[in-house]
């Protein structure tokens, strides 16, 4: 193993850490919001890629082109989610975690269901994109391009989130529904409606994360469930509810799955993020950047 | 001990004892090999739901990775059995105690978290396991154990003719698991339990020792659950480690009780009841197309009675009609 692999490795596993952190973001900010886990959320990831792809195939629209179609489409979906399932779901008296976890899991596996119905388990892909399968080469290291646009898309919305959250009013509003719902209702905001726009900002920015992967993954209707349990456990490392907690959490993740996959055999690459998150939380209960 | 609550568990051990002896009466009339299955299945995860129940419903703590000693259970008996020829019914005592010892040692760290910081530790760990198992030679790594046929005995707990024994069998596990609970629900534990899940704080300054009290939850709802993966080995002769130690297992144990009513003594019965046969036959009838409607239907049902009856079904029934509404 010479210093190159080892640089070029961990180079890739820096942007694969961004993109990790782009599709858990939108999991922390709706838990930070209002302590729920969307348990659907790699389901979200898994129509947005194939909203793309099918832009793609059928009216030849290029990904870069569609990301911003494909957020917006995401955004609304994310909204109804809320006011269909979740709303509801928050109104349990009686074993509210429970309720929460299962009814976004039972949605989960309706979505998987459709997609199984409409689009066939098939694998499919993306060819001949703008940016598919293209490397660029920075100092001697060779990086993949779509990887690359991803992470630079993952800093700029991570940037504008932050702007949003905390030089908006619509951030302000959010802001002060997560530290009290109740007396938000005083002051005539409607916190179903700041929950709805919760809800439909964590989809549109997983409905990025999916219009980027569709460039180079492969698109199947159980897609979703390979990306979820690095989410949660990106989220849950930076600490549930820290939207920076999430970056930080993806970059982590990213530059564990790349060293790993350098000492243990592939299969297993997923066992150094594992390690590394209970050792985390057993040092330090909270995650890195949560709040008790 | 207020006697409302002792009139309604003697009430409880009664009507159990009638639903066990007219199960034992159902294969008389029930021959269709087929149904006995799904009836076999039935039992087992009504089981397994009442082990993992004790841990997550009863003392609070919410685990999804059951999977892990279901797959511990069943790779224990496989095995001690296809290398050193012990008999399966060893395997299953190891596997149960193997599996206890592994919940007390991850029980150790994981009980200091808290909420989703937990629950995500116990996903994360059985799929570590997971991937362990598959790339563990000796154990056959990906590709699994196939359980060749030595006999057909109770000895070997092997039967090839029949599967009436695998349903006794189960009956006699969903019975013991019932049991347990049972008799756990009035002791010292059960009240450390449902102090320890209503408020941990409150519990450790009035003197319960909350974090003994998870690791017993802990150790409890794993040996029972090995037993059940032992069993399910010796069902089904081919293991690998999707299909024993998947997430899928680890929610398939959990959703019974969450839609029959987790943490009460009937829940996970009547959710096992209910769901297993309803995924069997969905699957079967309309799943064969491989086009997802079997997803999309079940799928519909968790979502639905999860909103509509966040305390589970078994608030339906007069009698335990309080104790789900607390």
């Amino acid at each position: 193993m010479t210093a190159e692999t080892i640089i070029q490795s961990l180079a890739s596993g820096l942007l694969m850490g961004l993109l990790y952190g782009l599709i858990a973001v939108g999991l922390a900010l709706i838990f930070g919001l209002m302590d729920v886990v969307n348990f659907a959320h790699g389901e979200f990831l898994m129509i947005a890629m194939y909203a793309t792809f099918f832009l793609f195939a059928f009216f030849a629209v290029d990904p870069l082109l569609s990301a911003p179609l494909v957020a917006a489409a995401l955004f609304l979906f994310g909204a109804v989610v809320y006011l269909l399932v979740v709303r509801f779901a928050m109104r349990a008296k009686a074993n509210a975690g429970m309720v929460q976890i299962f009814s976004t899991f039972g949605l989960a596996i309706v979505m998987r269901g459709l997609a199984q119905f409409f689009f066939t388990p098939d694998y499919r892909s993306i060819t001949h994109s703008w940016l598919g399968g293209k490397t660029v080469s920075i100092a001697g290291i060779f990086l993949p391009v779509p990887q690359l646009f991803g992470a630079l898309v993952a800093i700029a919305a991570f940037g504008a989130l932050w702007f949003f959250i905390n030089r908006t009013d619509f951030g302000r509003a959010l802001e002060a529904t997560r530290e009290d719902a109740g007396a938000v209702a005083l002051v005539g905001i409607d916190k179903n409606r700041v929950f709805a726009l919760g809800w439909g900002l964590g989809a549109a920015l997983v409905g990025l994360a999916g219009a980027i992967m569709a460039i180079f993954f492969y698109i199947y209707p159980d897609v979703g469930a390979s990306f979820a349990l690095i989410a949660y456990v990106t989220v849950a490392l930076g600490g549930f509810g820290s939207v920076f907690g999430a970056f930080a959490g993806g970059l982590l993740v990213g530059l564990v799955e790349a060293t790993t996959a350098l000492i243990l055999p592939p299969s297993l690459k997923s066992v150094g993020i594992y390690a590394v998150y209970l050792l985390v939380v057993f040092v330090r209960p909270r995650g890195l950047f949560g709040s008790l | 001990m207020d006697t409302a609550f002792a009139e309604r568990r003697r009430r409880d051990l009664i009507v159990a004892a009638c639903l066990a002896a007219i199960a034992a009466l159902v294969p008389l009339f029930v021959k269709d090999v087929y149904v006995q299955n799904i009836m076999v299945l039935t039992l087992m995860y009504a089981a397994l739901s009442q082990s993992w129940n004790i841990l997550s419903g009863y003392c609070g703590q919410i685990s999804l990775g059951h999977a892990l000693y279901f797959g511990l259970g069943a790779y224990t008996t496989a095995l001690l059995f296809t290398r050193f020829g012990v008999l399966p019914w060893f395997g299953m005592l190891g596997g149960g105690l193997i599996s206890a010892a592994i919940a007390l040692a991850l029980g150790y760290p994981c009980f200091r978290l808290r909420g989703h910081y937990f629950v995500i530790a116990t996903i994360v760990i059985a799929e570590t396991a997971l991937l362990l198992f598959q790339n563990w030679d000796w154990a056959g790594a990906a590709l699994g154990i196939d359980i060749p046929v030595r006999g057909d005995s109770w000895l070997k707990f092997q039967f090839t003719r029949s599967k009436l024994p695998y349903f006794y069998f189960a009956l006699v596990l969903a019975c013991i698991a019932w049991f347990v609970t049972w008799w756990l629900e009035d002791s010292k534990w059960g009240y450390w339990w449902r102090a320890v899940k209503d408020n941990p704080d409150a519990a450790e300054s009035l003197g319960v020792v909350v974090f003994n009290s998870k690791m017993g939850a802990a150790a409890v709802s794993a040996f029972l659950t090995a037993v059940g993966g032992s069993f399910y080995a010796q069902f089904v002769s081919y293991i690998d480690p999707e299909s024993v130690m998947g997430f899928q297992f680890s929610l398939l144990m959990a959703l019974p009780a969450v839609l029959g009513g987790i943490g009460t003594l009937w829940g996970p019965m009547l959710g096992a009841l209910i769901l297993i046969p309803l995924t069997e036959l969905t699957r079967s009838f309309i799943g064969g197309s491989g086009r997802g409607v079997d997803l999309i239907v079940y799928g519909a049902l968790i979502v639905l009675i999860s909103l509509a009856r966040p305390q589970g079904l078994v608030g339906l029934f007069s009698w335990h009609r309080k104790e789900a509404m607390r």
